[in-house]
Formats: C-alpha cells, sequence, structure tokens
C-alpha cells in the first residue's frame, strides 16, 4: 500500500519534470523543415536536368536521391544533422536524408567497438528494419502483378 | 509562375507528409525506424494500387524526397521487373530500382564514419 503511494508519488514527480512538448510548435517546424528538404530535392532535380538535359528521368532521380544522401550524411559527420533533428522532429526524420542519417549515425558512434562488429555491424542497427520490410513488401507486391 | 507553382506544391505536400511524421512522433512516440518504416510502407501501398503517380504528377519531389518516395521506388520497380522478367522479377526489381540510395547511404556514411568523430552527446 505504501509502496504504491511512493510509486505514484514518483510518477506524478516524474510528469512533473519532463520537459512538456508543446504538440503545435513541432508540427509546425516538421512542416517547414521537411518542406524545405523536398524543395531542395526538387531544386537538385531541376538543376540537373538543366545541365543535363540529356539525361534519363530515372537517372536524374537517382542521382538526386544520392546527393541528398550524401548532404545529409556529411551533415551527420559534422555535427549538423542533429541540431537539426533536434529542431524539426519529424520533418528531419521523414525525407531521404533522415533515412541516411539513421545510417551514418550509428556508424559513427559504434565506430570505436571496431571496423567490423561496431561500424559495419551497428550501421544498419535503424535503417535494416526499414530495408527488409521494404524488400518484403516490394517482393509481395511483384507477386500480386505477376497474377494481374 | 510555372516554378513558383511546382516549389509550392513541393513545400506544402513535403511539409505535410513530414508533418505527418511528427504527429507520428508526438502521438505514439514510436521510434525513427518505425516511422521510416510506416512510410515505406505507405509508398509501396500507394505505388501498388497507382496512385502515388497521381500525386507525383503535381507534388514532384513534395512525395519523392520523403521516404515514401524510397517505397515507392521499391514497388515500382518489383512491378516493371515482373512485367519484363516474370518471377525472377519479385526477387531482383526492387532493390534494383532502390540500389543507388541504398549504396550511396552505405558508402558514405563508412567514409564519414571514419574520417569524422561524433560530437559529444548533448544532454
Amino acid at each position: 500500500m505504501e509502496m504504491q503511494e511512493r510509486n505514484k508519488r514518483y510518477n506524478d514527480y516524474v510528469n512533473a519534470r519532463i520537459p512538456k512538448t508543446h504538440a503545435w510548435p513541432t508540427l509546425l517546424r516538421a512542416f517547414w523543415v521537411g518542406g524545405v528538404i523536398c524543395m531542395i530535392g526538387q531544386g537538385i532535380t531541376d538543376g540537373l536536368a538543366a545541365i543535363f538535359p540529356a539525361m534519363p528521368k530515372l537517372a536524374i532521380a537517382s542521382y538526386t536521391s544520392i546527393i541528398l544522401v550524401f548532404i545529409a550524411s556529411f551533415l551527420t559527420g559534422i555535427g549538423v544533422y542533429d541540431r537539426i533533428g533536434a529542431y524539426a522532429g519529424g520533418g528531419s526524420i521523414v525525407p531521404i536524408t533522415g533515412f541516411s542519417n539513421s545510417i551514418t549515425s550509428p556508424a559513427m558512434e559504434f565506430r570505436s567497438e571496431g571496423l567490423i562488429f561496431g561500424l559495419c555491424v551497428k550501421m544498419f542497427t535503424i535503417a535494416g528494419p526499414v530495408i527488409v520490410i521494404g524488400v518484403l513488401a516490394s517482393a509481395f507486391v511483384g507477386l500480386i502483378y505477376l497474377f494481374i | 509562375m510555372e516554378y513558383f507553382l511546382t516549389y509550392l506544391y513541393v513545400f506544402l505536400v513535403g511539409g505535410f507528409i513530414c508533418m505527418l511524421g511528427q504527429v507520428l512522433v508526438i502521438r505514439t512516440q514510436m521510434t525513427t525506424a518505425r516511422i521510416l518504416v510506416t512510410f515505406v510502407i505507405l509508398g509501396v501501398f500507394l505505388e501498388a494500387i497507382g496512385v502515388y503517380d497521381y500525386i507525383f504528377e503535381f507534388a514532384k519531389a513534395g512525395i519523392s524526397v520523403p521516404i515514401v518516395g524510397f517505397g515507392a521506388s521499391l514497388a515500382k520497380g518489383a512491378i516493371s521487373a515482373v512485367h519484363s522478367r516474370g518471377i525472377l522479377g519479385i526477387f531482383t526489381g526492387g532493390l534494383e530500382a532502390t540500389a543507388g540510395g541504398i549504396a550511396a547511404a552505405v558508402i558514405f556514411a563508412f567514409i564519414f564514419a571514419l574520417i569524422f568523430r561524433p560530437k559529444t552527446k548533448k544532454s
């Protein structure tokens, strides 16, 4: 009985202490940062199309992804992407830059545990499930389209 | 003017999708991996039912830069590979279409993890 009361008091204390996330400002920040990242992607696409008019659309799309992945990986390396993430939350996770960040970040963090068992293994802690589920889902879609 | 409209749509649609991600963060306390998985599945689904291309038509990078676009590429690759190669396409299509992004992420992550040291964690 006393224990329960103590637990309750503790929980109240914790709840009073954790920083309150006010929902609206974070939504707005996720919105504008995410939107700007997408506009940068569109800028890269349009830029590539202007410089290399003969390049097929699919190649331009691939290069756009690769360039965005590069930028995000670099920004993660110099510690800037973490700051964007702290500010924008979902706005930095959902774009492909967030995928890149989710691979570079653990790779850097676990580098100290060795090249193979640190860097290479931990690289996929977050992105692993994304690739597994992605491959499964695409195979499933392929299977369906095989029959229709 | 046309450019202005395109970029406006890119901003609005892309921002909206990212905001949905933030809603998930707040409402469900989902981790990064779960959010990414959710949006990849959404992309695969939208492509499979053919809605993705309609949105891409006007939203462009607004839907292809979010990880939804990655899911859509997976599905698009699988569908076209199945049409051209049959059963083999089920296995090769998805990763083939997304190989560039995945390889880039792995390569740059490896290089930058060797070059840079993690910054001390802020509290």
